[in-house]
């Protein structure tokens, strides 16, 4: 086979490289040369620095006696979430129903037909991006907001307090486990409108909802709902009876994403492209 | 080589491709045709493994395509052109591709330079013309130097120059002993391109055969001849038992016999000839006819089956 080769292709025996690690490669690579993935990245990253600039400098000197003994401190430095958790929820999504969009999926499935092996490795891809940019962008957002913070406003925040280191990487725990929530949301629901909406729904309408429902409900389920569940990984002391405790909440939160990933898992082999 | 077997796949109640068999094999260049609608791109999906068959199995050199670890060293395809994210560089994008298959990434640069990217290799994907994203699938195909290549529309949106490329490139690749699969909806193309034909409509097979061998049996060959006495030209060669019909300029229309008949006729006999003539059909008329046939029997087999000789 003369025409075509200038370079000789190795064999499979010849590399030392498993398949699982070569999908993975390929979809680092995928994630790394489209600009949506950095401008999500920066609007995260501006989300929760800025808002932890903001949180500190304007709203914690204005907190009165009684609101700064209730407030939880890296929940408010890591106000920046609200709007992050958005970008890492788009992110997620968009690594499968991008695909979809452009049709690229049926040239991703023909190159890797075990498709599993490709979730898992769009999966691993997206959690290890994740949660380092995630885990980054918290730790710095509480650092800036340490920075800002007037003297003798708030107590129990340095990293030795009580929960707080915990609180600050769990913000990044929980940007990661709701990312992965929209993944496989964009597996089943494969396409991005689809996903993202429902992805929202999901975070934000459960607590609008219980509002409307007898108060037995908010203490009943209102503590298991997505986003209820989930936060609690980055309070760093609660100061609310129901909630679940951090790690509690926390596998509650990533139940969630195990479900959407296991309904992703189930429905990809039996669809066709 | 490509092997069909019994292949089908059902939408709800609408047959695509039903019961389709035929054999891809090495070494030549196969033409895959039908009309719109006749189940070819569904077919190449089902080789591809993306959709899976209702019935029947299609291997690709004896196993079927989702049992490939790294397909892209067994099967290069060009199906969708643009079906690529916009967003990336074609070399980012074929970068991608080499890595999940483990395949070097020194490579890249060498299929971008065959498809006449090299230029083009840094641009945006989304803003490639037509032709361009075909160059760009076929650099794709070409990526894991694979013994089976498979092309959907290829010439789609190339210009004359890209379209005298890819026919010497799919006779090369053909010279040197791989299996390859064309499909096209341009006969000429096949005429130029194709050794061997897969005709199918309507999710069956309507022919499997060569190219000559289309052109041969095709019911619109006949020979034209003008005489200085057409009359009795033809009372000769109505005795002789061929088929003689007058056209509007007074030539005659021959069938069921030869050249050489028809030559030694007028010659034995002193008759002066104006024009003595063999009109074959052109393989886009005998693709016509055959197509034609395909949906006036759609519901009967056996003049399929007649058609296809076997």
């Amino acid at each position: 086979m003369t025409v075509l080769s200038t370079t000789t292709i190795p064999s499979p025996a010849e590399r030392s490289r498993g398949e699982f690690t070569d999908v993975v490669c390929a979809e680092f690579a995928k994630l790394r040369t489209v600009r949506s993935t950095y401008w999500t990245l920066l609007i995260a990253f501006a989300s929760n620095i800025g808002f932890a600039a903001l949180a500190a400098a304007v709203i914690a000197p204005k907190l009165s006696t009684h609101d700064r003994a209730q407030v939880d401190v890296v929940q408010l430095a890591l106000a920046g979430i609200h709007l992050s958790q958005i970008a890492y929820g788009v992110l997620g999504a968009l690594i499968i129903t991008g695909e979809y969009g452009s049709g690229m999926i049926r040239t991703t499935f023909a190159v890797v037909p075990r498709r599993r092996t490709l979730l898992a490795a769009k999966a691993l891809v997206f959690a290890a991006v994740a949660l380092i940019t995630s885990t980054v962008s918290t730790l710095l957002a509480y650092l800036t907001f340490l920075a800002s913070l007037p003297a003798n406003t708030l107590s129990g925040t340095s990293f030795s307090s009580s929960g707080v280191l915990r609180a600050v990487l769990g913000g990044g725990l929980y940007l990661t486990v709701l990312g992965l929530i929209g993944f496989g949301l964009g597996v089943v629901l494969r396409s991005s409108a689809g996903a993202i909406a429902t992805l929202f729904g999901l975070l934000f309408v459960p607590p609008l909802l219980l509002d409307l429902l007898p108060g037995s409900w908010k203490t009943d389920v209102g503590p298991y709902i997505p986003m209820q569940a989930g936060e609690q990984i980055f309070v760093a002391v609660s100061h609310e009876a129901a909630a679940l405790a951090p790690w509690t909440g926390f596998a509650a939160f990533c139940l969630y994403a195990v479900a959407a990933l296991l309904g992703g898992f189930l429905l990809i082999n039996r669809r066709d492209a | 080589m490509i092997e069909a077997v019994a292949l089908s796949k059902r939408y709800g109640s609408v047959k695509a491709v039903d019961g389709l068999s035929f054999t891809v094999p090495s070494g030549q260049v196969t033409g895959f045709l039908g009309p719109n609608g006749a189940g070819k791109s569904t077919t190449m999906r089902m080789i591809l493994g993306l959709d899976a068959p209702s019935a029947g199995s299609v291997t690709v050199n004896g196993r079927p395509y989702t049992g490939y670890r790294r397909p892209l060293r067994e099967v290069g395809a060009l199906l969708d052109a643009k079906a690529v994210a916009g967003g990336r560089s074609s070399r980012n994008h074929l970068r991608w591709l080499a890595l999940s298959n483990g395949i070097p990434t020194s490579r890249v640069d060498d299929v971008l330079r065959q498809v006449g990217l090299a230029s083009a290799a840094n641009k945006l994907v989304g803003g490639f013309s037509l032709g361009m994203a075909q160059r760009l699938g076929i650099a794709a195909a070409l990526l894991g130097d694979p013994p089976v290549l498979m092309f959907d529309e290829p010439v789609n949106g190339l210009d004359p120059e890209g379209i005298a490329w890819i026919r010497s490139l799919l006779k090369a690749l053909a010279a040197e002993g791989r299996t390859v699969l064309l499909s096209s909806h341009l006969m000429s193309e096949m005429a130029l391109t194709a050794d061997r034909l897969v005709i199918i409509g309507r999710g069956t097979l309507i022919a499997e055969t060569t190219v000559a061998a289309l052109i041969a049996e095709g019911t619109g060959n006949y020979i034209r001849v003008r005489s200085e006495a057409p009359d009795e030209l033809k009372s000769l060669l109505l005795a002789r038992g061929a088929k003689v019909e007058t056209e509007a300029d007074g030539a005659l229309r021959v069938t069921g016999t030869t050249l050489d008949v028809v030559g030694g006729i007028a010659r034995d006999r002193g008759l002066g000839l104006l024009e003595l003539a063999a009109h074959q059909m052109s393989l886009e008329e005998r693709y016509m006819e055959l197509t034609a046939d395909a949906t006036e029997y759609a519901t009967d087999t056996a003049p399929l089956a007649a058609l296809t000789g076997k």
